[in-house]
């Protein structure tokens, strides 16, 4: 998964791959609905699947808003 | 009664041997006379079936309880179950939480793979706006099993 393979070139990246169904309350929290939602650092969202360069851009984006 | 069916395990076992060293499959689970959790005893099934049918062993599975092992808990940075961290050279903080089924399962095989190469295969590009960060990001990327 690109956000795994993102973790392997950062000791600062963390990422979680999470099965919502088995996590309703944060499935609500995050407000799945469709998936694959990503959330970075709990305030972007992202719906659908993502390309490399969107993900990049929007973790920069986070960390510098 | 395995998980995997036949067909699935010749796949794993396929997949596997594109292993370029050894991967930790640590998994945090509620173990013993504790309720486990809804699928944390058939994730613990899952992996070990799993690691079965890796080359020589390349692929292990530790398991933790996570309530009983804080040492561990603490160490992986764990915050609900079933978890499990794809540990190489390296824990790079790589998680799944939840069973990996469905779309989740190829991705932890690919990754396991990924893994065991210690190379991410991202673009120079993306390396080098990667190196830059300075920060703490946590993704987090919800799935369904389908």
């Amino acid at each position: 998964m690109l956000a795994h393979r993102l973790a392997m070139e950062s000791e600062w990246i963390t990422a979680d791959m999470v099965e919502a169904t088995e996590f309703p309350h944060l499935a609500n929290k995050y407000e799945v609905y469709g998936v694959p939602r990503t959330v970075i650092n709990e305030t972007i969202h992202i719906e659908g699947a993502v390309p490399e360069q969107v993900l990049v851009n929007k973790m920069i984006e986070v960390l510098d808003p | 009664m395995p998980l995997l069916n036949d067909k699935i395990q010749a796949e794993v076992r396929q997949a596997l041997q594109n292993m370029a060293g050894p991967v930790k499959l640590v998994m945090f689970t509620q173990a013993s006379n504790a309720l486990e959790c809804e699928m944390c005893s058939e994730t613990r099934a899952l992996v070990e079936e799993i690691a079965a049918l890796s080359p020589a062993g390349r692929l292990t599975v530790e398991v933790h309880d996570f309530l009983d092992d804080k040492a561990a808990t603490e160490q992986y940075k764990v915050d609900k179950i079933p978890a499990i961290a794809v540990v190489g050279a390296q824990d790079y903080g790589i998680r799944f939480y939840g069973i990996p089924s469905g779309y989740e399962f190829s991705s932890l095989m690919d990754d396991i793979v990924t893994v065991s190469k210690a190379e991410s295969g991202l673009s120079a590009a993306t390396k080098a706006a990667v190196a830059k960060i300075n920060r703490p990001v946590h993704i987090q990327v919800y799935v369904t099993p389908t």
